[in-house]
């Protein structure tokens, strides 16, 4: 992929990673022409391809609760709409509380929840033990269950979305670097890559942990910072676990594949932030004494496979989305705390109508980066990891 | 005929698979292996790899510089013996 690029185009999206391509298909479909992405490396090469790739609606945040219950919808879809297999289970989510101010948390978020049509419930251990029996079931004190969440591959998703892209004639370009943000007065007109110049009114920064480099280009300091997660997989076990397990007092959440696996992740604080995509032997310890307290049986149970992403952390919790106020044409759509993917389908689609003016949701006045500014933070509890 | 043989034995990827992949535009081992899945089974690419990248190269695909990341554990480790670490004290919780 040597040859050169150059010309204009209408939108240049910066990342070829899940948002950024359901960014692309969205202002496609709307009849949007002339989309170029742009990404540095191969395809699922960042977060996109190195999720766990779980999907809920189980949020402490009417927000979030409200667009990921339309996210759970678009992805039971996604498969025939997309005509690809993305291996979508909805064998729901189970966050476990280990005392009673955790599962006081978690009967606040299950009211939420309720209110917005979710089937989400309270457990007490028995019950949590009656969906995964292997639970030891002495060390928590309740849980919340929604038999509707679910885990997704996010490899053929991704693929699902570009293939989509290319059809609508979105242009892809991988191995293609952003080296430079061209502006004219306050105004961005194109990009400089490592294969040439590309002029166009708007650029989308879609790049996850990468997107404060990108804006620092035009001078602008984003608040968000990378930080590394990781991540493993073991041999391929008989389908006997339902739900993805998650428990927010450590981070630990771990949930089987449709391929058999069992993946899953864990909080690490000893992380420092920063671009890391290496793993660490003291992350397969904590994950495993954790998951072996959690689920004894799994301990025979071997890992085959370790690796690391990027999560984009921003100081509230909460993602950074539309127009930059100083740079007319720069548009955002970041920071979205290792969620970014299950929030993607939701997203690509309100972006693209925000962009074309036919949205006027009011995430894109709270969760503009002015908010910092402005002191209107808005906080998200149930994060993992 | 192609759709009959293994690539990757562990994922069961066909060399058919590989050719479909790269005819979709999937140029290096990177992609083709994240569009197949090939090498993320119980050898982790230790027996397949060389055989994947040799298809992609005869097909017309980017030579790649490297093999695929490699993703440690070199064996497969069994929870219970990782759990057993003391890289660092364990965290309360």
């Amino acid at each position: 992929m040597t040859d050169a690029l150059g010309g204009h185009a209408e939108v240049i999206v910066i990342g070829g990673g899940i948002m950024g391509l359901a960014t692309a298909f969205n202002l496609a479909k709307l009849g949007q022409k002339n989309i170029v992405v742009v990404e540095k490396s191969y395809l699922c090469s960042g977060a996109s391809g190195r999720n766990g790739g779980g999907v809920r609606a189980q949020w402490s945040s009417e927000t979030n609760v409200r667009l990921m219950k339309e996210s759970v919808a678009l992805c039971s879809e996604f498969a025939t709409q997309m005509r690809i297999n993305v291996w979508f289970r909805q064998g729901g989510y189970l966050f476990v509380a280990r005392n009673d101010a955790r599962a006081k948390d978690l009967e606040k978020s299950v009211e939420l929840h309720k209110a917005h049509g979710l089937r989400t419930r309270m457990l007490d251990a028995k019950q949590a033990k009656e969906v995964v029996p292997e639970l030891d079931a002495s060390r928590i004190v309740a849980a919340s269950y929604n038999p509707d969440d679910g885990v997704v591959f996010p490899w053929p998703f991704v693929w699902g979305y570009a293939r989509a892209c290319a059809e609508l004639g979105v242009a892809i370009h991988t191995l293609t670097e952003v080296r430079e943000l061209l502006t004219e007065g306050t105004r961005v007109t194109g990009v400089v890559t490592s294969r040439g110049t590309l002029k166009a009114p708007l650029v989308i920064n879609a790049t996850g942990a990468w997107s404060p480099e990108i804006a620092r280009m035009v001078d602008v300091t984003l608040p968000n910072h990378p930080h590394r997660h990781e991540i493993c997989s073991t041999e391929p076990l008989k389908p006997f676990l339902r739900p993805l397990v998650a428990d927010l007092s450590n981070g630990l959440y771990f949930s089987q594949s449709m391929r058999g696996e069992i993946v899953g992740g864990i909080a690490n604080d000893h992380v420092p932030d920063g671009l890391n995509q290496e793993s660490s032997p003291l992350f397969l310890q904590l994950y495993a004494q954790a998951l072996t307290e959690t689920m004894p049986i799994l301990g025979s149970v071997r890992v085959l496979r370790q690796w690391a992403g990027a999560y984009d952390i921003t100081p509230d919790g909460s993602p950074i989305v539309g127009f930059i106020d100083e740079i007319e044409g720069f548009y955002q759509i970041c920071g979205f705390m290792g969620h970014g993917f299950m929030m993607a389908p939701i997203m690509g689609k309100l972006v693209a109508e925000h962009l074309l003016g036919k949205s006027t949701d009011p995430i894109f006045e709270h969760w503009n980066l002015r908010r910092f500014r402005e002191g209107k933070l808005v906080p998200e509890t149930m994060i993992l990891g | 005929m192609s759709d009959k043989i293994m690539a990757c034995r562990c994922e069961d990827v066909t060399v058919h698979e590989i050719e479909e992949a790269i005819a979709r535009g999937h140029r290096d081992l990177e992609s083709v292996k994240r569009y197949t899945g090939l090498g993320t089974g119980w050898c982790q690419g230790k027996q397949c790899a060389r055989l994947c990248a040799a298809l992609l190269v005869e097909k017309g695909g980017e030579p790649p510089s490297s093999p695929i990341t490699p993703r440690p554990p070199y064996r497969p480790v069994s929870l219970a013996h990782l759990a057993q670490l003391s890289l660092q004290k364990e965290r309360g919780g």
